[in-house]
């Protein structure tokens, strides 16, 4: 029986819970061997969910503002926003590859798009509940424009613009995955690794790994408007 | 460029559409299992919110599964799907293992749009109009039929176009855990690198997703009671509820 000796030593080198013949789910031993993997997909995946936010909201905010002083266009900007909505993530990253090459950029590229719709919405929807009278009362005071944007207007707009954000965000974290298909999906890469040798664990891992990205980053931006806008939570305690 | 002009003349090429690997064939599929995921997702969520927003119950369960389904992305909840030991799903129909898994994730993904937007439509019919139905001596499941219903169809189509739309985006992703439809050819392009393929395919994905949105908004309008004249709204302040946020 030397054969059976020689296999059940094989096993027992190797991690407890995951091998050639175990394959389970929950496993503490691959979370040991490979956090460097798991690291450096969820350092992707935060980098590429960043840039695509930061580069969503750049765009969003000056035709947000575009649309507002010109009504005509917001029908056009509203409605493109939506035609690029239908169309699947996995289909828009290949289409924009022609453009950026195999790279990051055709994600971020991608979700910053997805991005876009969400927070335009949210910006024209937060800018247009300012009450008029407020604005009328700020420009008695002498307030120009560009002073009446950035300390009336927008600072009482946030927490509906800040709503968006948060939807945006979410849904960049769990889109980023699909990103896989051109090879920068962060943690999506993990997930397709998994899928294609069966590999439990590390399917597991990288999905949660994902909702709790998505988690605490939602945690983080409420965390952030409620220090940026203590006039909202102020008033009970007073 | 030079892929997105190959791409053109893939999609003009007519051999490329025949076949059991052709274009149309796959896109029917795809457009077989959407359909079957989405009258799965109505079964379940259209007659669990109508219900609930009758009696007015559970609405924190309408804010809430919409944040869930958000966070969970669709392409870990496929590959989970497909990797779990179910029984006896080997050989599902002509799909195979993953398509068994591609049409359950569907089904949960068309949910929260299906149940948020015909549990509020309901919630949000007027009181005052459903006071005056109970006046006149409607029974409760009266006004629920000839009151409510009615008055929330538009919002309830909305959000069965929502899942349509977001149902076939997730079949394309269910390529990524080799699942049928059209998907399998994008995914096919870039691991072979045959981009013109992938890309081709991508734009017949994009335009069938387009053409679902513009149906489905035709037929919003065409259900819509109040199209006619009277005031009575039960859509509420902010219009559709968007919350399909792309898979």
């Amino acid at each position: 029986m030397p054969v059976t000796l020689l296999a059940e030593d094989g096993i027992s080198i190797q991690p407890s819970c995951y091998s050639r013949l175990v394959n389970k789910w929950y496993c503490t031993d691959y979370l040991k061997d490979r956090h460097h993997d798991l690291t450096s997909a969820l350092g992707q995946h935060l980098q590429i969910t960043a840039w695509s936010l930061v580069l969503g909201i750049i765009i969003a905010f000056p035709l947000a503002l575009l649309a507002r002083r010109l009504p005509r266009l917001q029908g056009a900007i509203l409605g493109s926003a939506t035609m690029i909505y239908t169309i699947p993530s996995l289909a828009l990253f290949p289409l924009l590859v022609p453009f950026t090459g195999i790279s990051s950029k055709a994600v971020i590229i991608g979700l910053a798009l997805y991005a876009l719709t969400i927070l335009v919405r949210s910006m024209l929807s937060g800018l247009s509940g300012v009450p008029e009278e407020v604005r009328e009362s700020a420009r008695g005071l002498g307030y120009g424009r560009t002073r009446l944007l950035f300390r009336v207007e927008l600072p009482l707009a946030l927490p509906v613009i800040m709503a968006g954000v948060r939807v945006a965000t979410v849904s960049t974290v769990a889109l980023t995955t699909v990103g896989a298909i051109v090879s920068y999906g962060g943690l999506g890469n993990l997930i397709q690794d998994g899928v294609q040798n069966n590999f439990k664990a590390e399917i597991l891992a990288a999905s949660v790994l994902c909702v709790v990205l998505a988690v605490v980053l939602d945690a983080i931006i409420v965390g952030v408007q409620w220090t940026v806008t203590p006039w909202t939570h102020r008033r009970r305690s007073a | 460029m030079r892929n997105l002009r190959d791409a053109w003349d893939y999609l003009t090429t007519g051999a490329n559409w025949g076949g059991p690997e052709g274009l149309w064939h796959l896109l029917v599929q795809q457009l077989l299992i959407s359909v079957t995921a989405l009258l799965a997702a109505m079964l379940v969520g259209l007659t669990l919110a109508l219900w609930l927003g009758h009696l007015g119950r559970a609405g924190f369960l309408s804010v809430n599964i919409t944040n869930v389904g958000r966070a969970v992305p669709t392409f870990a909840l496929l590959a989970i799907l497909v990797t779990l030991d179910h029984p006896g799903t080997a050989t599902f129909g002509p799909y195979g293992r993953a398509g068994l898994a591609t049409l359950i994730a569907l089904a949960l993904f068309a949910l929260p749009p299906i149940y948020t937007n015909a549990y509020v439509a309901v919630r949000e019919v007027p009181p005052a109009v459903k006071e005056s139905a109970a006046g006149m001596g409607m029974t409760g499941s009266q006004q629920f039929w000839r009151v409510e219903l009615p008055l929330a169809m538009p919002l309830v189509v909305s959000g069965l176009r929502l899942a349509l739309v977001q149902v076939w985006a997730t079949a394309t992703i269910a390529a990524l855990v080799a699942g049928p439809g059209l998907g399998t050819l994008i995914t096919e392009g870039f691991y072979r690198t045959d981009y013109p393929k992938g890309i081709a395919a991508a734009i017949v994905v994009a335009v069938v997703a387009f053409l679902l949105e513009v149906g489905g908004a035709l037929v919003e309008r065409a259900v819509d009671p109040n199209r006619k004249g009277t005031e009575i709204r039960a859509t509420p302040p902010g219009g559709r509820t968007a919350d399909a946020v792309g898979t």
